[in-house]
């Protein structure tokens, strides 16, 4: 059960997330950003994962393997907003990419937030070497791994589910899928057979559950489980989200706001009707977090662009072995 | 003399005894075959992975980017082909993490035809591998090189496709690795798996020692002065030779043993072109955007007035695949006559004159086509 003042720092962190991406989204209609994409719809899901990973360097503590829609887990995990409306700017001062990826793209060393790929499932194949060094070493960290429904298709995700179950050698991983009904444009209903994409584990011995990835309680409690289990057996976990794509796939399809369930807003009526928070509570946190980003963005607009000789750092390790 | 293989080998036992190598993996990588050319047996950090190359590169990253340091093998370039978005996120992770994370990692995968291996065992990489930036690619000619570039392979911070070659994998050394036994029977016996039940054999290493080929160091393995040939992994052996015998003619070649494909030795190919005038690249790949093509596009930039005559590739037939039969192969990849000959002719072809003459009148080169 999730207690009063966790529910308010959870609401909290999904209306930063949520301000977080809209500002990128109008940065993106104002030709301030070439190209949005990101998690909003994903917040309850997200903000409920990224609270309860262990946040460290190194194998003792939990290795994440995003996609591209993973603001919420690491604004939860304490990311800064200004980074990312760095990201979405191309600034020098981008912290993830020096200016060279799309926004939502975050490498965060010192919290084992590894790459994020804009390659469609790739993170899966990448996902069971961290985890399998985490084995080696012991302990309770693991790794999670998400991706998107559509990026299921590719062979990858079964990769994914093999080499994280081979007998003996079984991997402390949280493979999440989250689940949004479609792959751009393409409805998932006509392209996949199954809504349950996690029980493609089945056959692999992996346990694995659904749940709806817009309702808070339930998919902390989700989350809570699955990770426990991992931590303690040292024994992977598929868990599919059914979330929201609340502004569509990416700016590439306009970034409209689309008739969806808004996780957000059925967590602040479920807050109010449970007496945890009040209207004019909530109001105070959107403009909390709506004035921040405004703030970040006048920031941000001060920063320089990357200069154009900055293309030859970082080929290769500095300063050069060879 | 240890071989190729067990160069490679060697390197391997060496480097997870010393140099903090973790993880040797790929398909039958590990017990009870130690790889489909020996080069893995006995080592105690290998093991057996899925039969999935995309998953082999995919872990080998996982387990860079949390601390590791694997090699991890392509058991055949022929089937790494469907791992290039993989290789490229390899190359690209530093980069595009603007140094948040870099990937110290080994991709090994046999080269090249020569044994006979049809179409999908002859495959050569060495064009593709060098167009994924970020990537450091290395490809060594005998057991020494193969065991110094595996060791600096081994602890370079960046990734490294490491291109060895299946024609030379039997093939003996020419110089003792440091500590190696001089006696190759005794070498065999030492580390060589039994055949037939190995669950109870173990590897009597002996005491070999750090010995590191600097990844970016080409080697001049025939000093000459009327041709200046680069050639790398097997057809080393078959340049070298035929220099050796056109020594005996008068021609005097200068052959050089590029040994890392990328970063290139740029400055130990400038002295030997400023010194020879003539250029011949030999490789096996197909002839089409060749890795070669690159060298000599490079040299020709810098050399143009300077070259003697125009500068010669030769490499692959440019055809699907290398077929199984012995006629087939040999008119597939550059055989030793036909190096030999590319060699005589490049480097006695009437030269245009010296770089002083130049620049001729635009008709007289018109004239001449």
């Amino acid at each position: 059960m999730l207690d009063r003042a966790t529910k308010i720092k959870i609401h909290d962190l999904m209306v930063k997330t949520r301000c977080t991406e809209e500002t990128a989204i109008s940065m993106n209609k104002q030709g301030e950003g070439f190209f949005w994409i990101g998690g909003a719809g994903e917040e309850a899901f997200g903000v409920s994962l990224g609270l309860q990973i262990r946040k460290g360097q190194g194998p003792a503590y939990d290795y994440l393997h995003l996609h591209y829609r993973g603001a919420p887990i690491a604004i939860a995990m304490g990311a800064e907003p200004i980074d990312q409306i760095r990201q979405m700017r191309a600034t020098a001062t981008d912290r993830y990419s020096g200016g060279r990826q799309f926004v939502e793209h975050f490498a965060i060393p010192e919290w084992n937030i590894v790459p994020v790929t804009p390659t469609i499932e790739t993170q899966y194949l990448m996902a069971p070497g961290t985890a399998h060094v985490q084995r080696r070493f012991g302990g309770e960290g693991l790794t999670v791994v998400t991706g998107g429904d559509a990026g299921t298709a590719e062979g990858d995700f079964h990769c994914c589910l093999n080499w994280a179950s081979r007998p003996g050698e079984e991997l402390p991983m949280l493979i999440v899928v989250t689940h949004n009904k479609f792959g751009i444009s393409t409805p998932s209903s006509q392209v996949q057979a199954s809504r349950e994409l996690n029980r493609q584990a089945e056959p692999f011995g992996i346990r694995n559950s659904m749940h709806d990835g817009n309702d808070v309680e339930e998919i902390w409690a989700a989350l809570e489980e699955a990770i426990s289990y991992i931590r303690k057996e040292r024994k992977p976990y598929v868990l599919q989200a059914n979330v929201s794509r609340i502004f569509g796939h990416s700016s590439a399809t306009g970034a409209n706001r689309v008739p969806e369930v808004d996780c957000i807003t059925a967590f602040e009526d479920k807050l109010i009707k449970d007496g945890i928070m009040t209207r004019s509570e909530i109001d105070a946190v959107w403009k909390k977090w709506k004035d921040h980003l405004k703030e970040c963005l006048a920031q941000v607009r001060q920063e320089p662009l990357p200069d154009g000789g900055d293309i030859w750092r970082h080929v290769f390790a500095e300063p050069a072995t060879v | 003399m240890a071989t190729y293989a067990q160069g490679i080998r060697l390197a391997l036992h060496y480097a997870e005894e010393n140099l903090g190598l973790t993880d040797v993996f790929g398909e039958d990588v590990g017990p009870p075959l130690g790889g489909v050319f020996t080069a893995t047996q006995g080592i105690k950090c290998a093991w057996n992975s899925p039969l999935d190359e995309r998953g082999i590169i995919g872990m080998a990253i996982g387990i860079a980017l949390a601390g590791g340091r694997p090699v991890a093998e392509i058991q055949f370039a022929d089937y790494i082909f469907n791992t290039i978005d993989m290789l490229k996120l390899a190359g690209n992770l530093r980069w595009s993490s603007y140094g948040n994370y870099g990937v110290p990692l080994v991709i090994m995968t046999p080269v090249g035809a020569g044994i006979h291996g049809s179409i999908y065992h002859s495959h050569s990489f060495e064009s593709m591998a060098t167009h994924i930036p970020g990537f450091k690619v290395v490809a060594p000619s005998n057991a020494l090189d193969a065991y110094g570039l595996m060791l600096s392979s081994i602890v370079d911070p960046d990734p490294v496709l490491y291109l060895k070659s299946k024609f030379l994998m039997r093939v003996k050394g020419e110089h003792l690795i440091p500590g190696e036994p001089a006696d190759l029977a005794e070498l065999n016996k030492r580390i060589n798996a039994p055949i037939g039940d190995r669950s109870k054999w173990k590897p009597d290493w002996p005491a070999v020692e750090d010995y590191r080929v600097p990844i970016g160091k080409a080697s001049v393995v025939r000093e000459g002065s009327d041709l200046t040939v680069i050639t790398y992994s097997r057809h080393v052996l078959e340049c070298t030779r035929a220099a050796d015998q056109l020594r005996g003619e008068g021609i005097s070649c200068e052959v050089i043993d590029l040994r890392t494909l990328f970063p290139v030795d740029w400055p130990t190919l400038r002295r030997s072109v400023a010194k020879t005038r003539r250029v011949l690249v030999v490789n096996e790949d197909t002839e089409v955007t060749n890795y070669g093509e690159h060298l000599i596009r490079k040299l020709t930039e810098e050399f143009f007035f300077d070259l003697q005559v125009a500068p010669r590739l030769l490499a692959g037939a440019n055809v699907p695949g290398v077929g199984i039969s012995i006629p087939l192969e040999e008119a597939s990849v550059p055989q030793y006559r036909d190096v030999l000959e590319t060699m005589r002719d490049v480097a006695t072809q009437p030269g245009r004159g010296t770089g002083g003459e130049w620049p001729l009148l635009p008709e007289t080169v018109f004239g001449r086509r």
